[in-house]
C-alpha cells in the first residue's frame, strides 16, 4: 500500500476483471472447500437453535417418572397420581370385580385381547395389569381426551343392563370396563391407555418407567 | 420496462426460466446487480472497512438470538432474574444462546465504535456522505437505547439501579422532569409497569427503528459509494462503460475479503464468549447476578462499559466546573462572531450564549450534566459541518487534526475508564478535564481544521 | 506506511481500554485484601465434598432454588446417591434445592432473608467467599454475637462454629524497637490479629479444606455448564480456525485479480 504523500497517481491500474473465463481450477477447489467447511460451521451453529425447542430440564422433571404409594388404597378404591400433566388411576381391583371381569362376553368389545398397542408388553393380558389385582391407567377417555367417571359397581342402575362394572365417559357416553376396555358401538376408538409402570416396593409403583429389562 | 428487457438468464434450463420469471416481477437480478455484483467499491479499502460489515453480523446474531431468548424469558418482575438463570441452566443450549447475546451487546459497541473511527480517520462523513453519517449516528443512538432496554431485563441489582439512576436523568429536566420520569417507569419506582415495556421496546420497537435505519444508511451509502483510506472520490475517473477505473465489483472481491475479516471476528468473539463471558465483569456484571431489590442499593453502580464516556461527563458536570464551561461557552462564542458572516448571525450567537451562561448559573449543575452527555453523543450528529479541512483522509491532513483525534480517542477511553470505578476528588477532576478535551476536539474542529496544514491529495487511488 | 502507523497508534488506547477492562470488580463490601482460593472443577471428590458440606450447613437457611438436585449427578454421583446422601427433605429428585426455612422466618430471625445461593459465586466472587466463610470472630456487640472481617455486623451467625471455633479480633500497636510507630496521621499504627479462645473440631488447615470444598462447590453451582462450555469453545475455535485460512487463501485467491 503506497503512502508516499504528494500528487503522484499511479499509473491506470483498475482490476482486471474482464472477460468470464473458465474457472481456475484452484480457485473452484478454494469455493468448494469454503462452502463445505462454512456449510457445515452453519449446520453446527444451527443446531443449538433448534435443539433448544426440545424440553428443558424443568419439562423434563415434570414428565418425569411418579412414585406412587398404594399401601393404603383399600379393596375396590380408586387414587389418583399426576403424570405428564395426565391424571394417572391407580384402583385396587377385588376378587369380584375381576371374576365380573372375565364375564363380559369378548363380541361386546371393541379390543378384547389387547391387540392395539394401548398398553405396555406386560401389561398385555386379560386384566391389563402387572399384578392382576392393581390396575394402573391412564384416565383419559381415547375419544376426545375427557376423564372417564367411576361406574365401578356391576348392576349399577345408572348403566345399562348387564354392566359389570368399568368407567363411563360423562362427555360423549363412551363405556369401558374394570381393565379399561372400551366397549362395541361407543364413540372412543380404542381402550384406555396403560402407562408403562413397574413396581419398586409392595406397596410402591414408579409410573412413567419400564420394569427393568421389560 | 419490464417487457423490453432482455431475460438475464438461459430460458433452455427450468432454474433459468424460473429466474427469469422472478425477474419479470421483481427485480431481483437488477438489485444484485446495483447493490452487490456491480457495487464497485474502492480497491484500497483496508482492515478498518471491516467493521460495517461486522455490524451488520452482530445485528443478525443479536437479533437471532434475541428472538430465541424471547421465547424462554419471562418479562415480569417475580419471574425475570429466575427465567434468565432458567435459560441458563434448563434449556437445551439456553447458556450459550444467552451468552452470544450478552457478549453480541459488548461487540456491537466495540464494531459501532471502531467503525466510527473509521470515518473520523478517513473523512467517511465529509461531503458528499452526510446523510450516511446522520443515519449511522441514529443507529448509534439507537443502539444505546436499544442496550438500556434490554438491560433492565435480566432483573439483577445492577439492571435494577442503573434502569433507576438514568429515567431520574429525565427527572433533572425543569418542571416537567418529575412527571416525565414516573411515565417512563409507569409508577414511582422502576417496577414490574416498566420491565413489562421495557421489554416490548427491546424486542420489538427499537430492532424495528434499527433495522429500518440500517436500510436507510446502506441506500444512502449505496447512492453515493463507498469511501476509501485515501479519501478519493473514485467516480471521479471512469472507463467507457462508466465503471470508476479504481473500483472493483463489491461481489466477489469485498464478499471474500469481508468473509475473512468475520471470521477472524468470530473467532475472537467465540474466545470471549466461551471462556471469558463475563469479561471480568465489564460484559456481565458481577452485580447483576444478585435479584433486583427496591430497598437495597449495591455499594456502586456503573453502567455497562459502552455508556460509561457519556456516563463519566454526567458525573464530572459538577457546580465547580460550570465557571469554567461559561468561559468555554463564550471563548466560543466570540470567536464564532468574529467569523459570523451576517450581523443577524452575530446577534443569534451572542444572545444564546448569554442564555446559555446565564442557564450555567441559575440551574443545577444535575441538570446542565444530563445536557452535556446528551451533547457529547448528540455532537457526532454535526461533525460533517465542523469538520472544515479541504482534505478528508488523515493521511492528507496536517498535524493538527491528528493530534485532537489522537486526544479525542485517549480522552475517550479514559472517560470510559473513569466511568466504570466510583468517583473521587481526583477523578472527578480528571473527568473534567478529559470532558473539556471531549468537547474541544468538536467545537474547535471549525477554526482548528482550517488552520492545519494538508498535502496534496492525489487524483486516483494508489493500492 | 507511516500512515498506518498513526492508524494504528491511534487504535492502540482502545487496546489499551480492553486489556485494562480486566480489573476485578466483584460486589465486595469492603476494601479488604482477598484471601485467594485454588478453584478445581475437575475435582470431583473435593466437589462432592463440597456439596455434602452446602446440604449439611447453608441449605437449612439459604435456598439454591434455581439449581435441580439431580444436577448433582454430574459430579459423578447416582442418582440414588444424591437421593441417599445430599436430600433431606422430601423432594423429588427433580425438584429444586429449596430451603426448610421460610423466607419471613428469615427476615424475622436475621433481619434480612438469607439469599439464595444460586448464582452467589458469580456475584461474589470465589475468593471473598473463601475469606468471608473463614473470617467469622467472636463479637459481644453485634446482635448475632458474631461479626467478619470482609463483611462488618453482617446478620448471619458463624455455621461452622463448631469446625472452626471460636476466635476473637485483636488490635494491638506495632512494636518496633520496643516503641510504638505512628500511622503517619496522628494515630498508632496497629495490626490486627485473631485468637482462637476455643479450638474447633478440624484443625485450622482441615477447615480451610473444608471451606475451599464449599466454595468450589458454589463455584460449580454458579454455572454448572462452564466447564462444558470451555470443551465445546475449544472445538468451536478449531473449527473458526479451519475457516479463517481457508477464507483467507480464497481472499488471496481473489485478490490476485487486483491491481
Amino acid at each position: 500500500m503506497s503512502t508516499s504523500s504528494g500528487a503522484t497517481t499511479h499509473p491506470a491500474s483498475g482490476a482486471s476483471f474482464s472477460t468470464p473465463s473458465p474457472m481456475d481450477p484452484r480457485r473452484r477447489n478454494l469455493i468448494i472447500g469454503t462452502c463445505v467447511a462454512g456449510g457445515a460451521a452453519v449446520a453446527a451453529a444451527a443446531w443449538p437453535f433448534l435443539d433448544s425447542w426440545s424440553p428443558s430440564e424443568r419439562a423434563k422433571a415434570a414428565g418425569a417418572p411418579v412414585e406412587a404409594d398404594f399401601g393404603a388404597l383399600g379393596p375396590g378404591q380408586r387414587m389418583i397420581v399426576e403424570w405428564r400433566g395426565k391424571p394417572v388411576w391407580i384402583i385396587n381391583r377385588t376378587k369380584e370385580m375381576l371374576a365380573d371381569l372375565a364375564k363380559i362376553p369378548p363380541g361386546n368389545l371393541v379390543d378384547p385381547d389387547s391387540k392395539q398397542a394401548n398398553q405396555p408388553p406386560y401389561a398385555t393380558n386379560a386384566t391389563r395389569s402387572i399384578k392382576p389385582g392393581l390396575f394402573v391407567v391412564v384416565g383419559i377417555c381415547t375419544h376426545l381426551g375427557c376423564s372417564p367417571t367411576d361406574k365401578f359397581t356391576a348392576g349399577d342402575p345408572t348403566m345399562p343392563a348387564g354392566w359389570e362394572g368399568g368407567f363411563f365417559c360423562p362427555c360423549h357416553g363412551s363405556m369401558f370396563d374394570l381393565a379399561g376396555r372400551v366397549y362395541k358401538n361407543m364413540p372412543a376408538p380404542d381402550n384406555l391407555i396403560v402407562p408403562p409402570y413397574r413396581f419398586a416396593s409392595d406397596t410402591t409403583v414408579i409410573i412413567g418407567e419400564d420394569t427393568k429389562g421389560a | 420496462m419490464a417487457e423490453a428487457k432482455a431475460p438475464a438468464y438461459d430460458s433452455s434450463k427450468w432454474f433459468g426460466r424460473t429466474l427469469n420469471w422472478i425477474d419479470d416481477r421483481f427485480p431481483m437480478t437488477a438489485l444484485w446487480r446495483s447493490q452487490v455484483a456491480e457495487y464497485y467499491a474502492p480497491k484500497n479499502m483496508n482492515f478498518w472497512y471491516f467493521f460495517g460489515s461486522l455490524a451488520l453480523l452482530v445485528l443478525v446474531i443479536q437479533v437471532v438470538t434475541g428472538i430465541f431468548l424471547t421465547m424462554h424469558y419471562k418479562p415480569d418482575a417475580r419471574f425475570a432474574f429466575a427465567s434468565v438463570e432458567y435459560i441458563m441452566r434448563e434449556v437445551p443450549w439456553g447458556w450459550l444462546i444467552r451468552y452470544m447475546h450478552s457478549t453480541g451487546a459488548s461487540a456491537f459497541f466495540i464494531v459501532v465504535y471502531l467503525h466510527m473511527f473509521r470515518a473520523l480517520l478517513y473523512g467517511s462523513h465529509r461531503k458528499p456522505r452526510e446523510l450516511t453519517w446522520i443515519f449511522g449516528c441514529l443507529i448509534f443512538l439507537s443502539l444505546m437505547a436499544e442496550a438500556f432496554f434490554g438491560y433492565l431485563l435480566p432483573w439483577g441489582q445492577m439492571s435494577y439501579w442503573g434502569a433507576q439512576v438514568i429515567v431520574n436523568l429525565f427527572g433533572a429536566i425543569p418542571i416537567v422532569g418529575e412527571d416525565l420520569a414516573i411515565w417512563i417507569r409507569g409508577d414511582y419506582v422502576i417496577s414490574d409497569a416498566t420491565l413489562n415495556r421495557f421489554f416490548a421496546m427491546h424486542v420489538i420497537a427499537i430492532p424495528l427503528v434499527l433495522i429500518g435505519l440500517v436500510l436507510a444508511h446502506l441506500i444512502a451509502l449505496h447512492e453515493t459509494g463507498s469511501n476509501n483510506p485515501q479519501g478519493v472520490e473514485i467516480k471521479k475517473h471512469k472507463d467507457a462503460n462508466g465503471i470508476p477505473l479504481d473500483g472493483i465489483p463489491f461481489h466477489p472481491y469485498y464478499t471474500v475479503k469481508d468473509l475473512f475479516g468475520v471470521m477472524v471476528f468470530l473467532l475472537v468473539f467465540a474466545v470471549i464468549m466461551f471462556f471469558a463471558p463475563e469479561m471480568g465483569g465489564y460484559f456481565l456484571e458481577y452485580n447483576n447476578f444478585i435479584p433486583a431489590d427496591p430497598l437495597v442499593t449495591p455499594s456502586h453502580i456503573a453502567p455497562v462499559w459502552y455508556f460509561t464516556p457519556y456516563y463519566s461527563i454526567l458525573r464530572a458536570t459538577t457546580d465547580r466546573i460550570m465557571p469554567v464551561m461559561a468561559v468555554a461557552v463564550a471563548v466560543l462564542a466570540l470567536m464564532t462572531i468574529v467569523r459570523a458572516r451576517s450581523g443577524w448571525m452575530r446577534g443569534a450567537v451572542a444572545g444564546g450564549a448569554v442564555l446559555v451562561i446565564i442557564g450555567f448559573f441559575t440551574l443545577e449543575a444535575k441538570v446542565w450534566g444530563v445536557v452535556f452527555m446528551g451533547v457529547s453523543v448528540l455532537v457526532f450528529l454535526a461533525l460533517p459541518w465542523l469538520d472544515q479541512a479541504p482534505v478528508k483522509s488523515i493521511r492528507y491532513r496536517g498535524p493538527l487534526y491528528r493530534l485532537a483525534l489522537a486526544v479525542f480517542v485517549i480522552v475517550f477511553v479514559i472517560l470510559g475508564y473513569l466511568g466504570t470505578l466510583p468517583p473521587t476528588p481526583g477523578r472527578t477532576l480528571v473527568a473534567q478535564v478529559c470532558m473539556l478535551a471531549y468537547f474541544a476536539f468538536f467545537f474547535l474542529l471549525p477554526w482548528y481544521s482550517r488552520w492545519d496544514s494538508h498535502k496534496p491529495v492525489p487524483e486516483r487511488v494508489s493500492k | 506506511m507511516t500512515k498506518n502507523r498513526i492508524a494504528l497508534a491511534l487504535a492502540a488506547p482502545f487496546a489499551a481500554a480492553v486489556l485494562a477492562l480486566a480489573g476485578p470488580a466483584h460486589a465486595a463490601e469492603t476494601e479488604l485484601k482477598l484471601e485467594k482460593v485454588e478453584i478445581d472443577l475437575a475435582d470431583l471428590p473435593r466437589l462432592q465434598s463440597g456439596a455434602r458440606t452446602f446440604v449439611n450447613y447453608c441449605l437449612g437457611c439459604h435456598g439454591a432454588e434455581l439449581v435441580r438436585y439431580n444436577t448433582l449427578v454430574q459430579l459423578g454421583l447416582t442418582e440414588q446417591q444424591v437421593k441417599d446422601n445430599l436430600m433431606f427433605t422430601a423432594e423429588k429428585i427433580g425438584g429444586y434445592m429449596r430451603t426448610a426455612m421460610r423466607p419471613a422466618d428469615g427476615k424475622e430471625w436475621f433481619g434480612v432473608a438469607p439469599p439464595d445461593l444460586s448464582v452467589i459465586a458469580r456475584a461474589r466472587g470465589a475468593d471473598w467467599l473463601y475469606t468471608y466463610l473463614r473470617g467469622f470472630y467472636r463479637d459481644p456487640s453485634t446482635v448475632t454475637g458474631w461479626n467478619n472481617t470482609v463483611f462488618p455486623t453482617v446478620a448471619m451467625p458463624n455455621v461452622f462454629e463448631h469446625l472452626q471455633g471460636d476466635r476473637v479480633r485483636k488490635e494491638e500497636p506495632v512494636m518496633r524497637d520496643g516503641k510504638e510507630v505512628g500511622d503517619g496521621h496522628g494515630g498508632v499504627l496497629t495490626r490486627v490479629t485473631f485468637e482462637t479462645i476455643r479450638p474447633g473440631s478440624q484443625t485450622p488447615v482441615e477447615f480451610d479444606r473444608t471451606v475451599r470444598d464449599l466454595v468450589n462447590f458454589l463455584v460449580w453451582m454458579g454455572e454448572p455448564v462452564q466447564d462444558q462450555r470451555k470443551q465445546i469453545g475449544f472445538f468451536a475455535l478449531l473449527a473458526i480456525g479451519v475457516l479463517i485460512v481457508l477464507s483467507y487463501l480464497l481472499y488471496k485467491e481473489y485478490w490476485k485479480d487486483v491491481h
